[in-house]
């Protein structure tokens, strides 16, 4: 029953949300801002998180695979494989949940209680169009180059990490990540990125931008936010595999 | 001219406005007045449609407010400026963004039309040169004149400003209730200030409405004020010995 709730008002937001903007300037404006703010500014965790994710799986897999038969360029292949499948989407996103979500709900939360989101519908603006579009848009745009950005720089991190550890030489691992390579792979890991940066924007939003109360409030639904969004990417992450990988 | 008829409004258990009725005119300036916590800020709020009303109605210029669209509803908000109690700028824009939002979202004027339009209205609260800064650099009583400059940034129909000489001295108090009164007048604006002060009410009040736990209790001019009998109004007018003292020079 209350999560039925949430839905509808939560799907009642993004219809208001997505309405006509009035000033396609103004919004256009608040869009590049927006990217920057939400894109741009996660370049760098996006960075450090893929290069020890590459790292260590890479590792991982050659510890496990410590077999005389197994020829090393698998190790390649396998981590290439995790990194393009999973981590560089769904394990960036549940990063970017945590940063991206926080920022934006503790900022339209903040934006509630001062009423300043009540002084934007006073003055005839559709509010919810106008702080929480260029949300939506400016992530969505940008998820797929955080993305690539994750899968190349997480399999320099496997290739440091491998040839530094001494359990697979740099051939070796040039082939294997190139062995048995399915293209689709990438489309596969670019969408799902599209669609976690829609679900992160659109939940933390929603927790947002229906704060009531003052500053703990806020520091409660910015926390709700990280937890619902992450909780919505893992299912989704569920769905989509199921769909487009079976 | 703005009506409002027969409302109600309850939070909870909490019943705040009782039957609440009353014109507010235009040209001129309509104060509300009572104690804290007697629900100024709530009748303030059903009547731009912030809050929703239980019941009853509110009329712009004859036209039912509370039963329009949203559309309609954005539409009218257009002409409204206001003045909310704690400011509410927006704390990413500096000053000038501020004060041009309206005009960058609503109209077509060249950047220096706007930036000369921004500088005059900033100077009518005596803000000069502090157009780069952001809300959280300013005292609260800049925010107040910024929050101000704002609201009149596009000569509103309609202007509503909760308590907007709170936290002010009272020569910029005395400034900024003039500035009400003169663009009211000037523009010919229907306008609804929420206070508490008594200087103001004696300044600029063209009609008064005191509401006492959540009803109208009385209305009518400020010179009627000191003449009234009605005890809650008496207490509230006259709980300053200076008006106490006011009162009684009046009286021999
Ligand atoms: N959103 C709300 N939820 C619940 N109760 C509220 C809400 N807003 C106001 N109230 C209650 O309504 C009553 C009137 O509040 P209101 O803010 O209108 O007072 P006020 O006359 O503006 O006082 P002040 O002069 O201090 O600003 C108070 O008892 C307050 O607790
Ligand atoms: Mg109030």
């Amino acid at each position: 029953m209350t999560l039925l709730h949430h839905i509808g008002k939560y799907a009642l937001l993004l219809k208001r949300a997505f309405a006509r903007p009035e000033k396609h300037k103004v919004y256009y404006i608040r869009l590049i801002r927006e990217m920057e703010i939400l894109g741009l500014n996660s370049v760098g965790i996006v960075v450090i998180i893929s290069f020890f994710m590459g790292a260590v799986i890479t590792i991982q897999t050659a510890y496990n695979t410590e077999n005389p038969l197994f020829p090393t360029y698998l190790i390649g292949l396998a981590a290439r494989d995790s990194i393009l499948l999973e981590f560089s989407s769904t394990i960036v996103a549940l990063i970017l949940a945590g940063k991206v979500g926080s920022n934006i709900a503790s900022e339209l939360g903040t934006m509630r209680v001062t009423e300043q989101i009540d002084a934007l519908e006073i003055m005839g603006v559709n509010s919810a169009g106008y702080l929480i579009l260029p949300k939506i848009l400016g992530l969505m745009i940008l998820a797929p180059f955080l993305s690539a950005l994750s899968m190349i720089v997480g399999l320099f991190g496997g290739w440091i990490s491998g040839t530094a550890a001494g359990v697979i030489s740099t051939p070796d691992y040039i082939y294997g990540i190139q062995f048995a390579f399915i293209p689709f792979y990438i489309t596969y890991s670019l969408i799902k990125s599209v669609i976690f940066a829609f679900i992160i924007t659109t939940v933390s939003s929603y927790h947002g931008y229906y704060t009531s109360g003052g500053a703990l409030e806020v520091g409660r639904s910015s926390t709700l936010a990280v937890v619902h969004s992450s909780v919505v990417i893992l299912l989704f992450n569920l769905i989509l595999t199921h769909v487009m990988l079976s | 001219m703005i009506e409002v008829r027969d409302i109600n409004k309850s939070f909870e258990d909490l019943h705040v406005l009782k039957d609440v009725s009353v014109n507010f005119q235009q040209g001129k300036t309509n104060l509300i007045i009572g104690k804290s916590g007697s629900g100024k800020t709530v009748l303030l709020k059903c009547i731009v449609g912030l809050l929703e009303v239980d019941s009853g109605d509110i009329f712009y210029s004859e036209q039912c407010f509370t039963s329009m669209n949203n559309k309609e509803k954005k539409q009218i908000r257009q002409k409204f400026g206001m003045l909310f109690q704690g400011a509410a700028l927006f704390d990413s824009l500096t000053v000038e963004e501020n004060v041009r939002f309206k005009l960058d979202m609503f109209t077509r004027m060249t950047e220096s039309e706007k930036t000369a339009r921004v500088n005059f209205c900033l100077s009518r609260v005596n803000l000069e040169n502090k157009n780069l800064l952001l809300p959280s650099e300013l005292s609260g009583g800049m925010k107040k004149r910024v929050a101000i400059a704002r609201a009149i940034v596009l000569n509103p129909r309609y202007l509503f400003c909760d308590e907007p000489n709170s936290g002010l001295d009272p020569q910029t108090a005395i400034l900024i209730d003039r500035l009400i009164k003169d663009i009211t007048e000037e523009f010919n604006m229907t306008t609804i200030v929420n206070t508490h002060d008594l200087n103001s009410v004696m300044e600029i009040g063209d009609k008064v409405v005191f509401i006492h736990e959540g009803s109208k209790w009385w209305e009518g001019t400020s010179k009627e004020i000191l003449e009234s009998d009605n005890t809650e109004l008496n207490n509230f007018v006259f709980a300053t010995s200076l008006v106490r003292q006011l009162k009684k020079q009046d009286d021999i």
